[in-house]
C-alpha cells in the first residue's frame, strides 16, 4: 500500500527555486577513539527539499543527524546553516543559547518515540502553546486558538486539547509531536525514524499527513529511515549510507529505481512484496 | 525547427551485483530527436529498452553514456549528468510521465490525483478540481467514484486516472509509457483525442504503444529501437 513509485507521478511535491542552500555539510565526522560513526559526509541542502537518509541500523545515519542537528559535536568538517536573515553561519561558532533558540524557532525535532519530544504529563495544548510562548507569544487566547487549529490540522480533536499526551495512542502523540514543532513554522525539520514505533496503517496516515504539510509548508526537511517506503513518499534526494560512509546518493525515484552500489542493491531487493 | 528533445548515444548498462555482477546491456547509441507538436512511438519487441528510453528520458533510470539534451525554460540542459536539483525542476516544468499503473498515494481522492500537477504549477484549487473533473468525465470515470482513492478501483479505471492525471498538465513535452494497455475501444478513442489535442498545442511526446491501430492514429514517425540493442559482446 505504501509502494508509490515516482514515476506513477505521486513523487514528493517539486523543491521551489532557491539559489542558496540552507545547510551545508562539509566532510563530516566523528569517531569514538578508532571507531569511527561516520566520515566524509559532504552535501547540500536547498529550501524546500526533502533529503532522507537511509541505511542500516549501526550505518551511523543516527550520528549524523545529531551532528547535523547541532546536538553532537563533529571530530571532522562544519555544518553551515542559512539563517532567517540571510547571513549563513557555522554551527561550531554558534553559543549555546543561539543554538537552543535557532533549535526552537527556525528548526523541529521529530523524535522516534513521542515521549522524548513531548511533555508527557500536560495538556496537548499546552505542548503545542509552550513552543509559540518561546518565540514571544503571551496572548492566553490566541496561544489557544492557534494550537486548537494545529490539532486539527494534525487530525486530532480540538475536544482532546486539554487532554495528556500520555493519554493518546502512538499515532496521535507522533501527530501532536509534529504539530508542536510545525508551530513555529520552522523552515527545517530534522525526522529520526518517524514512523518507526507506529502499526502499518497509522504509518500510511501519518506519511499522507506529512507529505501534504511538508509540500503545504515549503518546509525543508531531512529524514532518517531505514523504510525505503517512507523515503519514497517523502523525500526528493537519498542518500545511502553503509559504514559509516555515504555510499550513493541522488533523486529518491532514481537510487531507488536503479540502484547502483552492491548495498543499495541489496536493500532495495530486501523489500517484501505486500 | 529545434528539437524539444535530442538524444545522442546514450547508452545503459545494469550491473547486477547480487547476480555475480552479471552485466546487462540494455541499449547502445541510442539517437533520436523529438520536435514540438510530434509523437515519435518507439517500437520493437519487448524488452528491447523501450521503457528504459523513457526512464532515461525522465532521469528515473541513470544514463551511463552519451548525452540526452531536453528544451527547458528557454535552455538545453543534459540529463544525463543534470543535478537532482535540475531534474526535479525538468519534472516540475518540462517533462510529464503517464506510466503503465497508476501506484497510489494512500487516501487521496482520484479527483486530488489528477489536480495535483497543476496545483504544483500554482493553478488554484477550484480551477484544478473542475478541469480534473472534466477530464475524469470525458475519460468515462463515474462522477461518483471521484471522492474516492483510486486504489480500490479496477485496472482499467486506475490507468484511465493516471492518463488524466498525465493529461492535465500545460507541460511542453510527455512520455506515455502504454497508455491505452488496458482500455476498452471508447476510452482508447479518447486517448488518440487527447493525443491529437496536445499535438496542435505544440507538445513533444515519445510514446510506447503495442495496440497497432492506437499506434498508427497518433504515430508521426517510428523510431525502432531493435537497432539500439546492445547484444552483450
Amino acid at each position: 500500500m505504501l509502494d508509490v513509485t515516482a514515476n506513477s507521478g505521486h513523487r514528493a511535491a517539486p523543491v521551489p527555486a532557491s539559489d542558496e542552500p540552507l545547510l551545508v555539510a562539509a566532510n563530516l565526522g566523528k569517531s569514538y577513539g578508532r571507531l569511527a560513526a561516520c566520515r566524509d559526509v559532504s552535501f547540500e541542502l536547498y529550501s524546500g527539499e526533502v533529503l532522507a537518509i537511509v541505511g542500516e541500523s549501526g550505518s551511523g545515519k543516527s550520528t549524523l543527524l545529531q551532528i547535523l542537528s547541532g546536538q553532537l559535536a563533529s571530530t571532522t568538517g562544519s555544518v553551515a546553516y542559512r539563517m532567517r536573515d540571510g547571513v549563513t553561519r557555522d554551527l561550531a561558532t554558534m553559543g549555546e543559547a543561539e543554538r537552543r533558540f535557532l533549535f526552537r524557532t527556525d528548526w523541529g525535532f521529530v523524535h522516534q518515540d513521542p515521549a522524548m519530544g513531548l511533555r508527557m504529563a500536560v495538556s496537548a495544548g499546552a505542548n503545542v502553546g509552550e513552543r509559540l510562548m518561546a518565540v514571544g507569544h503571551n496572548h492566553y487566547g490566541k496561544i489557544r486558538d492557534t494550537a486548537s487549529s494545529w490539532l486539527e490540522r494534525v487530525e486530532i480533536s480540538p475536544e482532546r486539547i486539554d487532554d495528556a499526551p500520555r493519554t493518546y495512542s502512538g499515532g496521535m502523540r507522533q501527530r501532536l509531536q509534529i504539530a508542536r514543532n510545525l508551530v513555529t513554522e520552522p523552515r527545517l525539520v530534522f525526522m529520526d525514524e518517524p514512523t518507526g514505533g507506529l502499526d502499518v496503517s497509522v504509518q500510511a496516515r501519518l506519511l499522507d499527513m506529512m507529505r501534504t504539510l511538508v509540500s503545504e509548508l515549503g518546509l525543508s526537511a531531512i529524514v532518517v529511515t531505514h523504510d525505503l517506503a517512507v523515503a519514497r513518499l517523502l523525500s526528493h534526494r537519498v542518500m545511502v549510507m553503509q559504514g559509516g560512509r555515504v555510499i550513493e546518493t541522488g533523486l529518491t525515484d532514481q537510487v531507488l529505481d536503479d540502484p547502483r552500489e552492491p548495498y543499495t542493491q541489496l536493500l532495495v531487493s530486501s523489500i517484501l512484496p505486500a | 525547427m529545434i528539437p524539444m528533445i535530442d538524444i545522442r548515444n546514450a547508452e545503459k548498462t545494469f550491473v547486477m551485483h547480487l547476480q555475480d555482477g552479471i552485466r546487462l546491456p540494455v541499449v547502445r547509441n541510442v539517437s533520436f530527436h523529438v520536435a514540438p507538436g510530434e509523437c515519435v512511438v518507439l517500437s520493437g519487441p519487448s524488452g528491447a529498452g523501450k521503457s528504459s528510453i523513457l526512464k532515461m528520458i525522465f532521469g528515473n533510470y541513470r544514463c551511463d553514456g552519451g548525452t540526452i539534451g531536453v528544451r527547458h525554460n528557454g535552455d538545453v540542459i543534459d540529463i544525463a549528468t543534470a543535478e537532482p536539483r535540475e531534474i526535479l525542476g525538468v519534472r516540475r516544468d518540462t517533462i510529464g510521465y503517464v506510466s503503465q499503473f497508476l501506484r497510489a498515494v494512500p487516501r487521496v481522492a482520484a479527483i486530488d490525483v489528477v489536480a495535483e500537477p497543476l496545483l504544483v504549477a500554482a493553478v488554484t484549487r477550484e480551477e484544478a478540481r473542475a478541469r480534473a473533473g472534466a477530464l475524469l468525465k470525458r475519460l468515462n470515470i463515474p462522477e461518483r467514484l471521484w471522492k474516492l482513492p483510486p486504489s480500490t478501483f479496477s485496472g482499467g479505471e486506475q490507468q484511465r486516472v493516471n492518463i488524466a492525471r498525465g493529461f492535465i498538465s500545460d507541460l511542453p513535452i510527455l512520455l506515455l509509457d502504454e497508455p491505452t494497455a488496458s482500455l476498452d475501444a471508447a476510452n482508447r478513442a479518447v486517448v488518440v483525442e487527447l493525443v491529437a489535442e496536445k499535438k496542435r498545442a505544440g507538445v513533444a511526446m515519445v510514446a510506447i504503444v503495442h495496440d497497432d491501430e492506437v499506434r498508427h492514429l497518433i504515430a508521426d514517425r517510428l523510431v525502432d529501437v531493435a537497432s539500439f540493442a546492445a547484444a552483450a559482446a
